[in-house]
């Protein structure tokens, strides 16, 4: 089949080179494919699925979280989205009062303090831990093959196994961490027993499951810098740290953005392990974040419409990042 | 090679080999411990390496009610979705790449635009449409929602339009009708995309969380991560008995990765497409 495919390929390219006016049965019967005014009614059924599955679980949700969350609604009454919702929408209705009462409680804010805390902590160790990472697979040594596979075991790892590992690895007595703390003379804290440490402890474990991935994006970045740059570098006398200084990082400015792009949207994510580590988020709410809060509110307080709000206020901030991206990507990031 | 060539690489070897001891603690610590028994578990000082190893963690894990069941559960949801999902994604890229109509671009928007929200933010709404769909503690309320991906259909865009339309010409000037010219010409030539998305796909089903945990409610209905973290609850402190659980949990992926290291790799590269 290939081959007789690759055969006519070659006779329309003949045609094509062909002086214009030429014509004859078949070129008319593809140029007609090509040209396809009711192309619509062509393209429906491979669209059909597809498009349906949009409307089902994209549109519709978007639309009825919208709705929903602008109601009154304890969550206890059951409200069908399929039959009669606008009515029990207009008869519900309270407008942005949701909303104002999520931004006069204090919690949005502690949450989003918590978000925050969580991304000042993650950002800059992932940061460093992941262009280390790459720069030690990049590089041309014999056993990069083995470095590469073991850091990225944490990736391939499910959050729920990871933050199981890592509630046992951070057991204050009994764990891995404090023995080796302790064989140096350091006393380890509760971690996840303790307030202060509960976050930096999931800060830990994020580091180790996400450095990998993001290392391997640094990683293309690094290969796609030109080896010339480097070469020059090395015949004007340029040590290796001015190497990695002057050429490495400011070419690698793309990505570097991309990933902290990436971390950032992250950062405001953060569920599984919040809900497995640390149970009922933490000593004193101290792990309180933003999604773990709108599953709480929705399943287990039942307050649908305060849910809903909060996660629009999500996806505000999750789209305000994204227009942040864009705009700065035009602005100061260079692509070669 | 002179001696500082030597010094550097043995500083190289010396983080490479910090590093990676250091993120192998954790999964060294969880292997060791899926072989400890009650007493070694809280045994001080801590045993690197269990004294008395034991698989009864295992046995025990899998007399567990529902354990054995969720990995099943785990493999049909994952396989499912994944071959939904290529199905109707490249169905409808096929679609967006290769056949004219008015309109195509704006719809094509609008699956770019319907990535920026992601589940975390439509979950609450999505569990009220399985509800509806009476689909609530099912497995096909996980499936069901692959038939529309937007990252997918955007993938597998991208690579059809690198196809030449003279495949398409070809195939019709033969008398091919379109859906054969999809089945014997465009769809054997994404073979590629069509693993690494497999992959991409499969991984992150089987190891999701957030989605099953909405819409799963019976023990005989759970994925893997989903009882392992109901175990957490149940069992307390019985880390030997979870750590093998884990252990349990990983070895498919880990399997498929030693398998397919290049699909991953490439998947990485497209992993970072998705956002």
């Amino acid at each position: 089949m290939a081959n007789d495919t690759r055969r006519i390929c070659e006779k329309i390219r003949q045609a094509e080179t062909l002086p214009a006016g030429f014509h004859n049965e078949e070129w008319g019967t593809f140029m007609k494919l090509r040209n396809q005014k009711t192309g619509i009614v062509a393209a429906f059924p491979y669209l059909l699925p597809s498009l349906l599955g949009m409307a089902l679980f994209s549109v519709l949700p978007i639309v009825a979280s919208l709705c929903i969350s602008m109601t009154r609604w304890s969550g206890m009454t059951h409200v069908s989205i399929f039959h009669g919702f606008f009515t029990f929408v207009k008869e519900n209705f309270i407008g942005f009062q949701n909303y104002a009462a999520v931004f006069q409680e204090k919690e949005i804010w502690t949450v989003l303090s918590h978000n925050a805390y969580f991304l000042v902590l993650y950002m800059p160790l992932m940061l460093c831990m992941s262009l280390i990472l790459a720069v030690i697979v990049g590089s041309d040594h014999k056993a990069v093959g083995v470095y590469r596979v073991i850091y990225y075991i944490p990736v391939l790892t499910s959050w729920v196994a990871g933050a199981l590992i890592w509630k046992w690895v951070l057991s204050s007595q009994y764990g891995p961490i404090n023995d080796i703390l302790g064989f140096v003379g350091i006393k380890g804290p509760a971690w996840l027993q303790s307030e202060i440490w509960a976050m930096p402890s999931i800060v830990l474990a994020s580091v180790w499951k996400d450095m990998g991935f993001y290392g391997m994006i640094f990683l293309g970045g690094l290969q796609s810098i030109s080896p010339e740059y480097y070469e020059a570098a090395k015949i004007d006398g340029a040590s290796a740290w001015q190497r990695f200084k002057s050429i490495t990082l400011p070419l690698l400015s793309p990505t570097t953005f991309y990933v902290m792009i990436l971390s950032l949207i992250n950062a405001f994510q953060i569920f599984p392990q919040v809900m497995v580590m640390t149970t009922d988020a933490g000593p004193n709410g101290a792990t309180q974040v933003m999604v773990e809060r709108i599953y709480k509110f929705a399943f287990s307080f039942g307050k649908m419409g305060y849910a809903a709000s909060y996660s629009w206020i999500l996806f505000a901030i999750i789209f305000a990042i994204t227009i942040f991206q864009n705009l700065m990507q035009r602005k100061w990031v260079h692509y070669e | 090679m002179n001696k500082k060539n030597y010094i550097s690489t043995f500083l190289y070897y010396l983080l490479a080999t910090l590093i990676a001891a250091a993120m192998l603690v954790p999964l060294f610590w969880m292997i060791s411990t899926s072989f400890k028994n009650k007493g070694a578990l809280m045994a001080l000082p801590i045993q690197w390496i269990p004294k008395e190893p034991t698989f009864d963690n295992f046995v025990r894990l899998f007399d567990t009610p529902g354990f054995i069941g969720s990995m099943g559960n785990s493999l049909v949801v994952a396989v499912a979705s994944v071959a939904l999902t290529l199905i109707s994604s490249s169905l409808a890229a096929f679609a967006f790449a290769k056949i004219k109509f008015r309109g195509r671009e704006s719809i094509f928007l609008l699956y770019l635009a319907s990535m920026m929200i992601p589940t975390q933010v439509l979950f609450i709404p999505l569990y009220l449409v399985m509800s509806e769909l009476k689909l609530t503690d099912t497995l096909t309320a996980l499936i069901l929602p692959g038939i529309f991906r937007a990252f997918a259909v955007f993938m597998l865009r991208q690579k059809m339009k690198t196809i030449p339309d003279e495949y398409m010409d070809a195939a019709a000037m033969d008398g091919a009708s379109l859906g054969r010219t999809f089945f014997q010409i465009i769809a054997p030539m994404c073979k590629g995309i069509f693993a690494t998305l497999g992959i991409i796909l499969f991984m992150e089903s089987w190891n999701d969380y957030l989605l099953p945990l909405v819409m799963l409610q019976s023990n005989s209905k759970f994925t893997m991560p989903i009882i392992l973290s109901a175990m957490s609850g149940q069992f307390k402190n019985q880390y030997n008995l979870m750590m093998a659980g884990a252990l349990i949990s990983m070895v498919p992926i880990l399997i498929l990765y030693a398998v397919a290291q290049k699909y991953f790799k490439a998947g990485l590269q497209v992993g970072g497409v998705k956002g």
